[in-house]
C-alpha cells in the first residue's frame, strides 16, 4: 500500500499517481484535513482509503476506483460517478451523489440537502437521513434513505426509485408514493446487504414520480 | 395598407397578433433564435481608418495576422485557433447529428473550433472537430469523465445571452431514442435543463469546481465559464477570481434552441455594452489578455469581429450566423416554411423539431436532407469571408494583428452606443458618461 500524507504531499501529487498508479492497487491519504478534490477522476480498479474528513468533490466522477472516507466527506461526495464504490463512514454534506450515473454510494451517517440531486444511474444507501430536495430532478437510479427524509423529496423526479424507512417531512411537485412491489423488495434486499445496512426491506416506502408534470400542460401550471 | 389606416405603435399588428394567440392557447410563446428586437449594437460603430495621423497596410501584400491562443493563465495546452472567431455551444438534441458533424467540419477546416452542448458529446462531433469545446452545464446530461478528457478544453456554462437566470428546455417531438439514451431520460418527454448547478452554488464554490475539473484532467484543459450578458462587470471579475482561463461573454442577441420569447426580449444586457464592461473588469484587474475574452450575441460579418475586437475582446463566438451558412433559412425551403405557417428569413421554429433544413430536428427524413460534408464547407466558406473582412478592417486602421485593433479606432454613431461602448460620439470627443464635452 502507499501512503500519501497531506502533510507533505500536494492534492495534485495525489490525483496524479492515482491517475497513472503504475501497478500499485492500494493507497491511504494521510491528513486529508478536509482537502478538496480528493482521489477525483479516478478510472481503474484501485482501493483509496481517506483517513479522515474530506472537502468537496471527494471521489468526483469516480469509474471502478473504491474510494473509503473514515470521516466526514464535504459538498458533492462522488458527484458524477459512474462506476466503483464511494464509502463515506460519516456524514455527508449537500449533492452528495449529485448527478451520478453509476456504481454505489454508501453514507453511513447523514447526508445534507439535495442528496441525490440529478442523479442519472447511480446506487445511493443513506444509513442515517438525508436533507431537503434529496433527489430533486432524479433521473435514473435509487435512493434508499433508511432514516428519514426531509422536505419536497423527489421534487420534479424523473424515473429514479426513492426508497425511505423513516419519517417524509414533505414530497415535491409531482412525487407520489407507490406501491412497494415483490421486486422491490427483492433489489432493496441486495442493496442494504451490498452498503451493510441490517434494516428490513419491509420497512421501507417506496416514492417516484406521478408522471403528470412530464410534458408541460397549461392545467398544471400551477403545480410548478 | 389603405391611406387613412392607422396602425397603433403600442398595439401593433404583431402586439395583436400576440394577444390573440395567447388567448387562443392559455401557453407563451416558445421560440428559438436571438432576440428580434432593435437595439444598439456593433452597427452604431465605424472605424476611423487611417489618415494623416495613421499609417494603413497594403491589402493582399501585407500580413494581418489572426491567430488566438485560449487559456494561457493555468492549463498545459491552450487552443492555438487560427482565426478567433469559434463556434458556440449547440447541443445535440437541438441539432441534429449531421449539423453538429457539418459545425465540426466547417470549424476544423478553418482551423478553429466548435462547442458541444447541452446533451454531451457525439463521436461524429468529436470526429470532426479539432478543437472540440466540452460544456459542462448544470443539467450534465451526458457528462462524464471519458468525454470530459477527450475534450480540448471545458466551458462551465453559468447563463446564455437569450436567457440569463433561465435554464432549457427540450421539448418532447425532439426526444428521439439517441437523445433520451444520451440524457437518461425517457423518449418523448419534455426535458427541463436546470437553471443552477447541482453542487455548487456562488463564486467560492465554483472555484473549487473549477480545482476538481482541473484535478480530474491533470491541469491540461483550458476552462472556460460562460455567462449570460447581465450583471456583467460583477460576473467577469468573479469569474476571474474563480480560476476562469477564458471568460465566455453572451449578450442579449445570443441565440436559443427554445426560450420563451417574453424570456429572450426582455432579460439581459446587448452585447456591445457587456463587452466593454467585461474588458474594464478584466483591465481593473490587469487580467485584460491574461484571462481569455470571447464574446457572443449578434456577430453576422467580419465588421462586427473587427469591432468586437477593437473593444478588447480576444476571440467571437457564432451560433445563430453558424446555422445560417448551413442552410438554415434558405430560400430553397420556402414552400415547407409556408407549410409550418414561416418563412424563409422568418422561421425561429428550432423548439418544434420540423425544421425543413434538417438543423434543428431529430427527424431522420429531415436531418438527412443536410449534407454534413457540404454544409461543414459552407460554414467553412463564410468563415473565410468573416476573417477577410476582419483583416480588411484592420488593415484599413494599420494594424498587422488583429487584436491590434483598439478602440482609438472607433466612433459611435449614436450616443447610445458612444455611451455603451465607451468610444466617441463621431465627429466630437464626447463620450457620454465619461466627463468631456463636445
Amino acid at each position: 500500500m502507499k501512503t500519501f500524507d497531506l502533510e507533505t504531499d500536494t492534492v495534485r501529487v495525489v490525483n496524479a499517481t492515482l491517475h497513472a498508479p503504475e501497478g500499485e492497487m492500494e493507497f491511504q491519504i494521510r491528513n486529508p484535513r478536509g482537502a478538496h478534490a480528493l482521489a477525483v477522476g479516478l478510472y481503474a480498479p484501485l482501493r483509496v482509503t481517506v483517513r479522515g474528513h474530506a472537502g468537496y468533490y471527494c471521489a468526483g466522477m469516480n469509474q471502478l476506483a473504491t474510494v473509503v472516507v473514515e470521516g466526514n466527506a464535504g459538498t458533492g461526495v462522488g458527484e458524477n460517478m459512474m462506476s466503483g464504490l464511494v464509502h463515506v463512514r460519516g456524514n455527508a454534506s449537500q449533492s452528495a451523489g449529485a448527478t451520478a450515473h453509476g456504481g454505489l454510494l454508501v453514507i453511513d451517517g447523514d447526508a445534507s440537502a439535495r442528496c441525490g440531486i440529478s442523479m442519472k444511474g447511480v446506487d445511493i444507501v443513506v444509513k442515517g437521513s438525508v436533507g431537503h430536495m434529496s433527489a430533486f430532478m432524479g433521473q435514473a437510479g435509487n435512493l434508499v434513505v433508511c432514516g428519514d427524509a426531509g422536505e419536497a423529496l423527489g421534487d420534479s423526479v424523473y424515473e429514479a426509485r426513492l426508497f425511505v424507512r423513516g419519517r417524509v417531512a414533505g414530497l415535491g411537485a409531482d412525487c407520489v408514493e407507490k406501491e412497494m412491489r415483490a421486486e422491490h423488495l427483492e433489489w432493496l434486499a441486495a442493496a442494504l446487504e451490498r452498503a451493510g445496512a441490517s434494516f428490513r426491506p419491509e420497512d421501507f416506502r417506496r416514492y417516484g414520480s406521478a408522471r403528470n408534470l412530464y410534458t408541460f400542460k397549461i392545467d398544471n401550471a400551477a403545480r410548478y | 395598407m389603405k391611406p387613412g389606416l392607422r396602425e397603433s405603435y403600442l398595439f401593433d399588428r404583431n402586439i395583436i397578433h400576440e394577444i390573440q394567440r395567447a388567448a387562443d392557447t392559455g401557453i407563451y410563446d416558445i421560440r428559438g433564435w436571438g432576440a428580434k428586437r432593435w437595439m444598439p449594437h456593433f452597427d452604431d460603430l465605424v472605424f476611423l481608418g487611417a489618415s494623416m495621423s495613421r499609417y494603413p497596410l497594403e491589402g493582399y501584400r501585407e500580413t494581418c495576422a489572426t491567430n488566438v491562443t485560449l487559456g494561457t493563465r493555468f492549463a498545459k495546452k491552450p487552443l492555438e485557433l487560427k482565426i478567433p472567431i469559434t463556434i458556440a455551444g449547440m447541443s445535440f438534441g437541438a441539432l441534429s447529428a449531421q449539423a453538429k458533424e457539418a459545425l465540426g467540419r466547417g470549424a476544423s477546416e478553418m482551423g478553429t473550433s466548435t462547442t458541444t452542448g447541452d446533451g454531451g458529446m457525439t463521436p461524429e462531433e468529436r470526429g470532426q472537430s479539432r478543437h472540440l469545446v466540452y460544456q459542462y452545464l448544470p443539467s450534465r446530461y451526458g457528462m462524464n469523465p471519458d468525454d470530459l478528457r477527450k475534450a480540448d478544453a471545458i466551458e462551465i456554462v453559468l447563463g446564455q445571452g437569450a436567457k440569463p437566470g433561465g435554464g432549457g428546455m427540450l421539448l418532447g417531438q425532439k426526444i428521439s431514442d439517441r437523445v433520451a439514451e444520451m440524457r437518461t431520460l425517457p423518449k418523448g418527454i419534455d426535458q427541463r435543463s436546470a437553471c443552477r448547478h447541482p453542487d455548487w452554488t456562488g463564486p467560492d464554490d465554483l472555484a473549487i469546481k473549477i480545482e476538481e475539473l482541473r484535478e480530474i484532467t491533470d491541469w491540461e484543459k483550458p476552462i472556460y465559464i460562460k455567462i449570460g450578458a447581465s450583471r456583467t462587470y460583477y460576473d467577469v471579475q468573479l469569474a476571474v477570481k474563480a480560476g476562469a482561463d477564458v471568460v465566455v461573454l453572451d449578450g442579449m442577441q445570443g441565440g436559443t434552441g427554445a426560450t420563451q420569447d417574453v424570456f429572450i426580449e426582455h432579460v439581459g444586457i446587448p452585447t456591445l455594452p457587456a463587452l466593454r464592461q467585461a474588458v474594464e473588469a478584466l483591465q481593473e484587474l490587469d487580467m485584460h489578455r491574461k484571462v481569455q475574452l470571447i464574446v457572443s450575441g449578434g456577430i453576422r460579418s467580419g465588421a462586427d469581429v473587427a469591432k468586437a475586437l477593437a473593444l478588447g475582446a480576444d476571440a467571437v463566438s457564432i451560433g445563430t450566423a453558424a446555422l445560417i451558412a448551413l442552410g438554415c433559412n434558405h430560400p430553397k425551403y420556402q414552400a415547407d416554411y409556408e407549410k409550418l405557417g414561416s418563412a424563409a428569413g422568418f422561421f425561429d421554429d428550432y423548439q418544434d423539431g420540423r425544421d425543413p433544413a434538417g438543423i434543428s430536428t431529430q427527424d431522420p427524413a429531415l436531418s438527412s436532407r443536410l449534407d454534413p460534408v457540404v454544409a461543414g464547407r459552407k460554414l467553412a466558406n463564410y468563415l473565410r469571408v468573416l476573417t477577410l473582412e476582419t483583416q480588411t478592417l484592420a488593415r484599413a486602421c494599420g494594424k498587422s494583428h488583429v487584436h491590434n485593433l483598439e478602440p482609438e479606432d472607433l466612433a459611435a454613431l449614436t450616443i447610445e452606443a458612444a455611451a455603451m461602448a465607451k468610444v466617441p460620439l463621431a465627429g466630437t470627443s464626447w463620450i457620454p458618461g465619461v466627463g468631456s464635452t463636445i
